[in-house]
């Protein structure tokens, strides 16, 4: 009996240090940046050690169950009634917990909606099979600006999100800010967000949405009030005109050929709305949804074969010549 | 016993190889007859013995995917701007049994990538073969000439017409416009 | 009983035999034991598909599965898991072990349990032979649309699943009939309601939980083949559907479905614990009760899968506090049977040490689920591997590890052979070992942000190491599984053979032969306690010998029906004889289903192979009716069963 609780024990420590690498991290709930994860965070931790001591009064009890006793037990009335006290007691002690359980629950949940605010930003989010296309709302239709995959918000002020999809169910959830929130065809849902220091907090698609719902992702920086501004006055602007030869051949080689079909340019003839809109790609951090850093290379093996790095994503694969492709890379990192 | 159990196995093994062509998902290629439009002939006159066009079948069309692709692409690329969902507008129909330019998916995806006189535009470049053979055989579908089972059933939309699945099979019938503009 | 009985007994009940016989069998042991197997071999299927996701996500960014095929494999995976391996093994072991408990000849309606395990085989290997063609659905085993609708998923994928869902349905809803009247209609006379083992109170609730949710996701499914192939409108918003109607249809039986793999576990738990601990089992009624109360409450509890959809606050409110109130049944149960322990010195034998493994592993997922049920917290971690880490440890803690406990606690008395036990501790040790390896991780993950359902992961995410330590799990699993599968045909070549009752055991199938002969009873047991064996044991009956029912013929299938309360004789009445027509509509049945996958004529048309099969099936033979018109007469003839147990001195 003894080895053998010796050895659930170590399995049991083994499997806790093994998981416990660390909470930090870039995408992680138990790291939070603002007011609902925070409370969400404070739940789980009530909940875990709650539960992780319940664990251990049973556990302890069952084994305390299986080192006791003799091999023709004892079957009187007298054991039989203490046995009921305690179950019975076991019993109630389960449901007091329970109960507190709830009511936190009921206490964070109205806190999780505690931020609307006649003063928030306002982002309607709709879900594409596997990009995001944010618009910021704005009472002046010219005042909106549409990007795609990333958004920045200000620090300290609540933003609000209209979102609907556009083909199937996906979900918004970024761990370190709040809980996800799914975007419906046909309905539109609201979730609130805000983040109370600066920093890059990644989100992704949590609800299975085909092929490539693990590279549907998105980023949302928060920073102080007077980045924010900048950002947002520079997105509001149509496209830089190209300023070099280089750029102007990219910007007709965009214009001609399939690129246009699809994708939006602020600014320019380019007018598809079936794509991630493109106006200040250069300015964001990665492209394909979060799946690649926004660089070059990365740019150019995207455009050449996008299906080695997303297989099934609805970009298709070009076959460009070399004088072609840089130029309109240098078109595309023009678009600050 | 024995030779049950090696029957079993060889149908499962003939069943995998077989892979149902409706349901691959065929994400990057070339299609096959990328540049047909060398082989179709735009006239029906030739001097000496007539030769009959190379028929091309195009691949796609056994395939689910691919055809669901190419009415999300019709929609997409804007086809719906003059041709509707298959009622045509200010292009034709292209859900009845008449054809202009010829029904064959060869003739379709000449007409798609060279437009045409009296105001089809020409999508060479501006879109890639495969996305192009993909419309194709969308557009085929609409005139029922697609097996049931490979043609779209409804879309999440509005319920404007009969889905491709649904459609009866025209025939097709090819005649020049007769009052070019 | 006189040997002449006993070979006419064994004339009257003999299963078919030869290759056209092996199809005719309606016995409830011989249709178990297939249903079992079959069960198992799609266990083994899904554990497969498991190792391949495992091999996949060993490490960022994979090369091993594109998504297409992973997202195959998950969903066969979820599906094989949830519909052809879970409900049907839980079912097949009520058809075996249920009408051996009670005290039957035989499981009520006979032909009807063998149609449902038919239905069952064929809707499995259909789904199978599509997922080796490419049609494997892809959507995952709960199918939401959009993603599942016609205009989403093109080909014949989603119609695939669809459809096997009607398979599998109608299987469990036509054997948990059979079930129901077996334990309400075919008791051995004086085991009122309050006498049945836990494992048949299991059962019942297990039974009556699936005739109420197995409909709606029938209703479901057959919904998505309309929307698909006729072009309705339920899932439609453009027209006035709604994508979450989807979603309520499918979770109010999912919820259930839930628990119906669960409870018949716990019957098992209750059923072995007694014996190993050598007492009664405590708190009965109080198990009992907790039972009938789970499954009530778990109808009530469906939203919870739907916490992130945007519906109104109040109502996921009374979906968290339902979900917390689940726990208290379950948690008096637990106590209830670590108060059976206490006090005792259990002998650790295979079949305990899975229980123990029981209790620890689903102590966790019990837990979990109840931070779950918060809607706060569910919301960061819904669709994340927080939840595939808890249900997997209430699904393999709760079932399959209660499930092992009982394969080795049943296999004597199914194979007559005792199975292996220093393989058995070993297969035990590894299950456990790598099952908490697998998956306690995973909770970890899902906090640190990987979501449900991603074939590949970025290699920045901090994601990588746990992720191979779940696979390494995942090996050390499998070699258990293995394990166990070396013992079973050992055990059956060379194990130990079993004698009626080599556990000890108190319940009335350790009261026949190992394994049991087709008539079940060589006399029909008469019941006076809870624990049958111990009490003919210490003579609580009052006599030596036990006490056994007379009157029953034994050259015509004759059985005893009993009154529902009290199982007080009522009648008796004839069973049907082996026949060929369950198999064949059966296969009929699944050609209308196939065939309605690709055209809607399929129904009309198939409908007449499936008519004209159900009227043979119930058209009497020449020989049905003779015995009838015989049995009747006799009826007449004799006077009513006596009331009081006839032993065999005065007989």
């Amino acid at each position: 009996m003894r080895s053998k609780r010796r050895q659930w024990t170590a399995a049991l420590l083994w499997t806790v240090a093994t998981s416990g690498s660390g909470c930090a991290g870039v995408q992680s709930a138990l790291d939070p940046a603002g007011p609902q994860a925070a409370r969400i965070n404070d739940l789980w931790w009530l909940m875990l050690w709650t539960c992780a001591g319940v664990f251990a009064i049973v556990i302890s009890a069952l084994v305390a169950a299986l080192r006791r006793g003799r091999a023709q037990p004892a079957e009187d009335a007298e054991t039989e009634r203490k046995m009921t006290k305690v179950v019975a007691a076991g019993v109630a002690v389960t449901t007091v917990i329970l109960f507190a359980f709830m009511i936190s629950d009921f206490v964070t949940g109205r806190a999780l909606w505690s931020l609307a605010s006649p003063d928030a930003i306002i982002i309607k989010v709709t879900g594409h099979q596997w990009w995001w296309d944010f618009e910021y709302q704005d009472p002046i239709p010219s005042h909106r600006v549409r990007t795609a995959n990333e958004i920045h918000i200000p620090v300290g002020r609540p933003v609000k999100l209209e979102m609907t999809s556009s083909d199937v169910i996906h979900s918004f959830w970024v761990p370190n800010l709040h809980g996800k929130t799914d975007l419906l065809t046909g309905h539109q849902t609201v979730t609130w967000l805000q983040a109370d220091r600066p920093g890059k907090y990644r989100g992704q698609c949590a609800e299975y949405c085909g092929h490539q719902h693990a590279h549907m992702a998105f980023v949302v920086i928060a920073e102080p009030v007077g980045q924010f501004n900048a950002w947002f006055d520079n997105e509001r602007h149509p496209a830089i005109t190209a300023a070099n030869a280089g750029q102007q051949r990219g910007q007709q080689i965009f214009m001609s050929r399939t690129c246009m079909m699809c994708h939006q340019i602020r600014g320019t003839d380019a007018g598809g709305r079936s794509a991630p809109e493109l106006t200040h790609l250069a300015s964001r951090e990665s492209i394909a949804a979060g799946t690649l850093a926004n660089t070059r290379d990365n740019l150019k093996g995207w455009i050449v074969d996008s299906q080695r790095f997303k297989p099934g994503n609805k970009m298709p694969s070009h076959d460009l010549g070399d004088e072609d492709l840089n130029a309109l890379l240098d078109y595309l990192e023009s678009l600050k | 016993m024995n030779s049950v159990r090696n029957i079993i196995g060889v149908a499962l093994i003939t069943l995998a190889l077989a892979s149902c062509e409706r349901e691959r998902r065929r994400f990057n290629e070339v299609p096959p007859g990328a540049t047909a439009n060398d082989a179709v002939r735009q006239s029906v006159l030739q001097p000496g013995a007539p030769q009959p066009n190379q028929h091309l079948k195009s691949v796609y069309e056994d395939n689910a995917w691919a055809v669901s692709e190419g009415k999300r692409l019709y929609e997409s690329f804007n086809c719906v701007g003059c041709h509707a969902h298959g009622g045509g507008g200010i292009g034709p129909a292209l859900m009845d049994e008449k054809w202009v330019y010829g029904d064959q998916p060869e003739n379709v995806f000449s007409t798609i990538i060279e437009g045409r006189p009296n105001g089809m535009p020409s999508f060479r470049a501006k879109i890639t073969n495969q996305q192009a053979w993909e419309v194709v055989a969308y557009v085929r579908s609409m005139s029922g000439q697609l097996a049931k089972d490979v043609s779209p059933s409804r879309d999440d939309d509005m319920n404007i017409k009969t889905p491709e699945q649904s459609k009866e099979k025209e025939q097709p019938v090819t005649k020049a416009a007769e009052h070019p503009k | 009983m006189k040997d002449r009985e006993l070979l006419q007994l064994e004339e009257t009940w003999a299963e078919p035999r030869g290759f056209i016989g092996w199809f005719k069998c309606v016995h409830h042991t011989s249709i178990g034991r297939r249903f079992v197997i079959t069960a198992f071999i799609f266990f083994l299927l899904g554990g497969i598909e498991a190792v391949l996701m495992r091999i996949q996500l060993a490490r960022p960014e994979n090369t091993f599965l594109g998504p297409d095929l992973y997202n195959q494999i998950f969903t066969m995976h979820g599906t094989t898991m949830m519909f052809l391996f879970a409900v049907p093994m839980m079912e097949a072991l009520g058809v075996y072990l249920v009408p051996l408990m009670v005290g039957a000849r035989n499981i009520a309606f006979p032909r009807l349990n063998a149609f449902g395990y038919y239905i069952y085989l064929l809707g499995g290997i259909f789904l199978y032979v599509m997922f080796f063609t490419g049609t494997g659905p892809d959507n995952g085993w709960f199918s939401y649309v959009p993603l599942a609708g016609p205009e989403y998923g093109p080909g014949k994928r989603a119609d695939v699943w669809a459809q096997l869902i009607t398979f599998t349905e109608l299987s469990a809803l036509v054997v948990a009939v059979s079930l129901i009247v077996t334990v309400f209609k075919l008791r051995a006379p004086g085991m009122s309601l309050n006498r049945i083992p836990l494992f048949v109170w299991a059962i019942v609730v297990t039974a009556f939980m699936i005739v109420f949710a197995m409909p709606t996701v029938a209703l479901g499914s057959t919904c998505l083949i309309l929307d698909r192939l006729v072009g309705t409108h339920f899932f439609n918003p453009a027209e006035g559907g709604d994508v979450l109607l989807w979603q309520h249809l499918f979770w109010f039986f999912g919820h259930p479905e839930v628990y119906i793999i669960f409870i018949p576990a716990t019957g098992i738990i209750s059923a072995i614990l007694p014996t190993f601990c050598r007492r009664k089992i405590f708190g009965y009624t109080p198990l009992v009760l907790s039972l009938v109360a789970t499954g009530f409450i778990a109808f009530g509890l469906w939203v919870h899968h739907m916490f992130t959809t945007g519906l109104p606050r109040i109502a996921q409110s009374f979906f968290t506090a339902a979900s917390m109130m689940i726990a208290i049944p379950t948690g008096a149960q637990i106590f209830c049977w670590i108060a059976t322990i206490w006090g005792t010195r259990p002998r650790l034998r295979p079949p305990m040490l899975f229980v123990l493994g029981f209790f620890f592993n689903f102590l966790i997922g019990g837990l979990t689920g109840v931070m779950l049920a918060s809607v706060s917290l569910d919301q960061q971690v819904h669709d994340t591997f927080f939840v595939v880490a808890h249900l997997h440890y209430v699904l393999i803690g709760g079932s399959v590890f209660p499930l092992f406990a009982g394969f080795y606690y049943w296999f004597p008395k199914m194979a007559g052979r005792m199975p292996g036990d220093r393989l058995g501790h070993w297969n035990f040790w590894l299950m456990l070992i790598g099952f908490n390896l697998t998956f306690f991780p995973m909770h970890q993950l899902g906090l640190k942000g990987m979501p449900r359902r991603v074939y590949a992961y970025l290699p920045g995410m901090g994601w990588g190491g746990l992720n191979l330590l779940a696979t390494l799990g995942g090996v050390i699993m499998t070699a258990g599984v293995a394990l166990f599968l070396i013992n079973v045909f050992l055990s059956l070549r060379t194990g130990e053979v079993a004698g009626e009752n080599p556990w000890d055991a108190a319940t009335l199938e350790w009261a026949t032969s190992s394994p049991p002969p087709p008539f079940n009873f060589d006399s029909l047991p008469i019941v006076a306690g809870r624990d049958a064996l111990w009490d003919m044991r210490e003579g609580h009956s009052g006599s030596a010998a036990p006490a056994v029912v007379t009157g029953v013929r034994g050259d015509l299938r004759e059985v005893l029906v009993t009154t529902v309360l009290d199982a007080e004789p009522d009648h008796k009445t004839l069973m049907p004889d082996p026949s060929i027509w369950p198999f064949l509509s059966a296969v009929a049945t699944s050609g209308l289903f196939i065939g309605s996958i690709f055209t809607p004529w399929a129904v009309p048309v198939g409908a007449v192979p499936v008519t004209i099969a159900l009227i043979a099936w119930f058209w009497p033979t020449r020989k049905e009716h003779l015995e009838r018109i015989e049995a009747e007469q006799d009826h007449g003839r004799t006077p009513a069963p006596p009331a009081e147990p006839v032993t065999q001195g005065q007989a």
